[in-house]
């Protein structure tokens, strides 16, 4: 929003500026994909969807449909022969020969209004040849489990996965580190587990939404809610085999994204569709049924996982396999094993490591990159039997965590020293503010109540090359447009960017604009907004630009003084002499430069700073032992707290507190990282609710917001307690790194930590309810 | 499909206009009058992203047929500052960070604006009760609550 010129904040980072993009949201004007207006050219998609869990298709009759009036093209695999696909390229556009879930895209159909596509969707005939399916990922991972992908060996693949041809296991990560067979003997204390985790879905309140243009001259543009417009371009570009260059992405505000508008999911689709009506938008939304099936989930996981410590309570060795339910297609999956590959220890110095983690394929849904990427859902089962450890041997579980956690410098299981953290004080800030230690009585005779404690960390999981660009540009008035190709999903991207321009320039906060909405046509390449990088990443880069035009500023503003530079700078929008104290307002020479003495001429001219970054220092891990110089750019770490009650004779749970502290680095904005922590316990407590349900023969059983119940104001905690910590990384701006996702990753395994302390009772399975609860007590008081 | 004649009053304005039976008020708003504040989250009346106050009462608009709102008032989002002047709810949204992707915020203001006319002085359970049927995936309602709170104390209602 344009805030008035008087309005304004020096040096603006560390400060809690109001959000750049709050006066729009508020009035109800901030455009979203849906809310974009195309005229009565537009037409509309719906698509056709597999009844069965996996099947051979035998024949597809589009007659009957293609017959109604209104009905303008149906388009099917046999239109879209190549897949698509980021790491893995294994997912058809539309099934060809067979689907692989329930809800699987056969056919899609255009139509001059919703009501006609979806009429005509219902008279597509489709024959299939059903064959058997499996759902849990380890029967899907033997042998001689029905195989999903028999052509897995001939897809195209990232150098850094490896799928196994002849089998559903897409991905295979190997951690060896040390000896853990001659660890075992040596352990005083060593806890086996198993845990499972449903799929779970991000659940934005903005469903999908893609309208594609495929206009007569064969450009092709897509607006979409998108986190990764370029990714997105990359992926439909090679799939449908448009050149780069002819297919535009351009993305809106984003309702909500989680990560599951990060990939390629329908967008494709629809970019598909556009092509069979060309020069008529297609407008192609996801009903929230579609939502929930129909784009992408968090994988289920199985993990068994067993850990060791010696009598001191030092951690000795850990052997450990996950087994990741990639569904049906498993592109972005694959990435998601490995990632917990390479941090299967949790943020825990353990010398003896064996660790095997697996992306199987299974005829559901499609798992995808989803909040935490793999660190929730491994989380939930270390830091559990952390406790058990700390229990065995008699120690407090905040003492344990303190002594064995991972501290700045250590050498972590892929055999890097760990970048700079400190996760001890995060320890200390949410003990102290759930009172940990101390006994507090229930509210109630019937109620029990309980603390626990659960630790994190996570490195952003990207491939080694993932670049940010930014642009800075002026307007005449001084004011600034700052381009990135990083979108503000809610987390505050807009702002924080914002914020970095402004105080690397030396104008007030309220002069920098982001140029809205990221356009792959206009705005400077960024890899992803995933992997909470683009604090450190994309503020790299507008740092980087906002440098290179305030160089240029102070290089015309010297010249026209006869000053040297580095005498030179730039506050509040004025240029300034440390020397001779003289002042040039920005206003005016940002664009028509200076006149020279007596106007002889001119010096200078439009600024515009351009700047990117890459890390350039990531390198590969050995295949069998999962070992590397560097196997991610940094790490952030945090802990919480919770504080809870059981109702004991109902089973329900109240959380009283959760406590959260991360270490940030650097906090941009002080108060958005409060409404991250904020955000992130609700839908880390939510997520350990949550749960997707098929039946037997893998029809979901919960795709609406009734059965599938996600945490709403009358659910949340009676306290949430926010902290953070800065310990920089190395190269982010002002020292600053992500923490968007990791809010969310240990609120589940705390609850189970609290609950087994209030109760005495553990749950290794998810979604907690309480009726598990309440069974949970029953069972164990023998009735 | 029968299309139908209304007038109807939204935002304070008299609007006539015709409609299929079937065409949701959510729909309407949208596709008929451009007013795309009123946001699509799930069209079962499970989200609250649609919710507009009918006579002064949050309804999902989804939920309701335009056909039932002929001769009477409506009031969406784009209505609570007329003139560019931000309600004190809208105000105190930006002020206390009660917004992150935004798609849940108008119905939550229209949820709140209804709340703060017909109490306004609610207790924390009682702005809790009245937002249930608002769901919001970013913020945890946290700062939602808070704003509404700061609203309610300064004794002004929207």
């Amino acid at each position: 929003m344009t805030e008035s010129k008087t309005t304004f904040t020096s040096e603006p980072v560390g400060k809690s500026v109001p959000r750049i993009d709050a006066y729009e949201k508020v009035t109800g004007s901030a455009i979203y994909a849906d809310d974009m207006q195309f005229g009565p050219g537009l037409w509309y998609g719906r698509l056709v969807r597999s009844p069965h869990a996996h099947a051979l298709i035998k024949k597809i009759d589009v007659s009957q449909a293609l017959a109604m009036p209104g009905v303008k093209a149906v388009v099917t695999g046999a239109d879209t022969p190549k897949n698509f696909g980021l790491y893995l390229v294994d997912r058809p556009i539309f099934a060809r020969d067979r689907v692989r879930f329930v809800g699987e895209p056969v056919a899609g159909v255009v139509a001059v209004s919703e009501e006609i596509a979806e009429e005509a969707a219902k008279r597509v005939i489709v024959e299939y040849e059903v064959l058997e399916p499996v759902f849990d990922p380890v029967e899907a991972a033997q042998p001689d489990a029905p195989l999903l992908h028999p052509d897995l060996g001939k897809y195209k693949v990232a150098n850094f996965i490896f799928p196994q041809p002849g089998t559903n296991i897409s991905e295979h990560f190997k951690l060896r580190r040390g000896d853990v067979e001659a660890a075992w003997p040596k352990c005083a204390a060593i806890v086996e587990g198993e845990f499972r985790l449903p799929q779970i879905q991000h659940v934005p309140i903005e469903p999908h939404v893609a309208v594609s243009l495929w206009d007569l001259s064969d450009q092709v543009t897509l607006w979409t809610c998108s986190q990764s417009p370029f990714a997105q371009r990359d992926l439909i570009a090679q799939s449908l085999d448009i050149p780069h260059g002819n297919l535009r992405v351009v993305s809106p505000y984003v309702g909500g994204g989680f990560g599951g508008k990060a990939g390629v999911s329908m967008e494709i689709c629809a970019v598909a569709m556009a092509r069979a009506v060309k020069g008529h938008p297609v407008k192609l939304r996801m009903t929230r049924e579609e939502e929930f099936i129909g784009t992408t989930v968090r994988q289920s996981l199985v993990a068994r996982t067993k850990i060791g410590c010696d009598a001191e309570g030092n951690l000795l060795a850990m052997e450990t396999a996950y087994y990741f339910g990639g569904g049906a297609y498993n592109d972005y999956g694959v990435n998601i094993a490995r990632a917990a590959g390479y941090s299967c220890t949790g943020p825990y110095l353990i010398p003896n490591v064996k660790g095997d983690s697996y992306c199987v394929y299974t005829n559901l849904p499609v798992g995808s990159a989803m909040r935490g990427f793999g660190m929730p859902e491994i989380h939930w089962g270390i830091e559990q039997i952390m406790d058990q450890l700390a229990e065995k041997i008699g120690m407090d579980p905040a003492e344990f965590r303190r002594r064995n956690c991972v501290k700045t410098g250590e050498t972590i299981l892929t055999g890097m020293k760990m970048t700079p953290i400190d996760l001890v004080a995060c320890i200390d800030k949410v003990t102290e503010a759930v009172n940990w230690g101390k006994d507090e009585p229930p509210s109630a005779p019937h109620k029990k109540r309980g603390k626990g404690l659960a630790i994190m960390w996570k490195a952003p999981a990207m491939p080694p090359n993932p670049g940010s660009a930014a642009i800075v540009r002026f307007n005449e008035d001084a004011t600034v447009n700052v381009s990135i190709g990083a979108q503000d999903l809610g987390q505050g991207a807009f702002t924080a960017m914002a914020q970095i321009a402004a105080q690397t320039l030396g104008v007030p906060y309220e002069w920098v604009r982001i140029s809205v909405p990221v356009d792959t046509k206009y705005s400077p390449y960024e890899w992803q907004t995933v992997a909470s990088r683009i604090t450190w990443s994309t503020g790299n880069a507008v740092r980087a630009a906002a440098l290179d035009a305030k160089r240029q500023i102070l290089e015309i503003v010297a010249q026209h003084w006869g000053e040297n530079p580095e005498d030179l700078d730039i506050k509040d929008g004025v240029v300034f002499s440390y020397r001779t104290e003289e002042e040039q307002p920005l206003k005016g020479m940002v664009i028509y430069g200076l006149p020279n003495d007596n106007f002889e001429g001119w010096t200078g001219g439009p600024i515009i700073g351009q700047g990117h970054f890459m890390p350039t220092y990531v390198t590969n891990l050995d295949f069998e032992t999962g070992q590397g110089t560097r196997a991610v750019v940094h790490y952030t770490v945090g802990a919480q707290a919770v504080d809870l009650e059981v109702d004991t004779e109902t089973g329900e749970i109240e959380i009283l507190k959760i406590a959260s502290a991360y270490d940030v680095g650097k906090a941009i904005n002080p108060d958005l990282i409060m409404t991250q922590i904020e955000g992130g316990a609700v839908h880390g407590m939510s997520s350990a609710f949550e749960g997707l349900k098929y039946d037997e023969a893998g029809r979901p059983l919960n795709p609406n917001l009734v059965d599938y119940r996600i945490a709403t104001a009358m659910d949340i905690p009676r306290q949430i307690h926010g902290d953070f910590v800065e310990t920089p990384v190395e190269d982010g701006p002002w020292g600053a790194r992500g923490v968007g996702e990791h809010v969310m990753v240990p609120t589940a395994p705390a609850i189970a930590n609290a609950l087994y302390n209030a109760l005495g009772v553990r749950f290794n399975d998810l979604p907690l309810s309480a009726e598990k609860v309440y069974m949970a007590l029953k069972k164990r008081a023998g009735k | 499909m029968t299309t139908h004649t209304i007038t109807v009053t939204v935002n304070g304005a008299k609007e006539r206009l015709d409609v299929p039976s079937n065409m949701t008020l959510l729909k309407m708003l949208r596709e008929k009058l451009a007013l795309t504040g009123v946001k699509n989250g799930c069209e079962a009346g499970e989200c609250g992203a649609c919710t507009v106050l009918l006579d002064g009462e949050p309804v999902n608009s989804c939920m309701v047929l335009a056909v039932e709102t002929d001769g009477h008032e409506i009031l969406t989002v784009e209505g609570l500052a007329p003139e560019g002047e931000l309600s004190p709810l809208q105000q105190a949204f930006i002020e206390h960070n009660a917004v992150q992707c935004g798609y849940c915020t108008p119905g939550m203001l229209m949820s709140a604006t209804a709340l703060l006319q017909r109490n306004p002085h609610p207790t924390e359970t009682e702005i809790k009760e009245a937002l249930v049927g608002n769901l919001c995936r970013c913020t945890g309602y946290v700062r939602i609550i808070k704003a509404i709170q700061s609203v309610a104390e300064q004794g002004a209602a929207s």
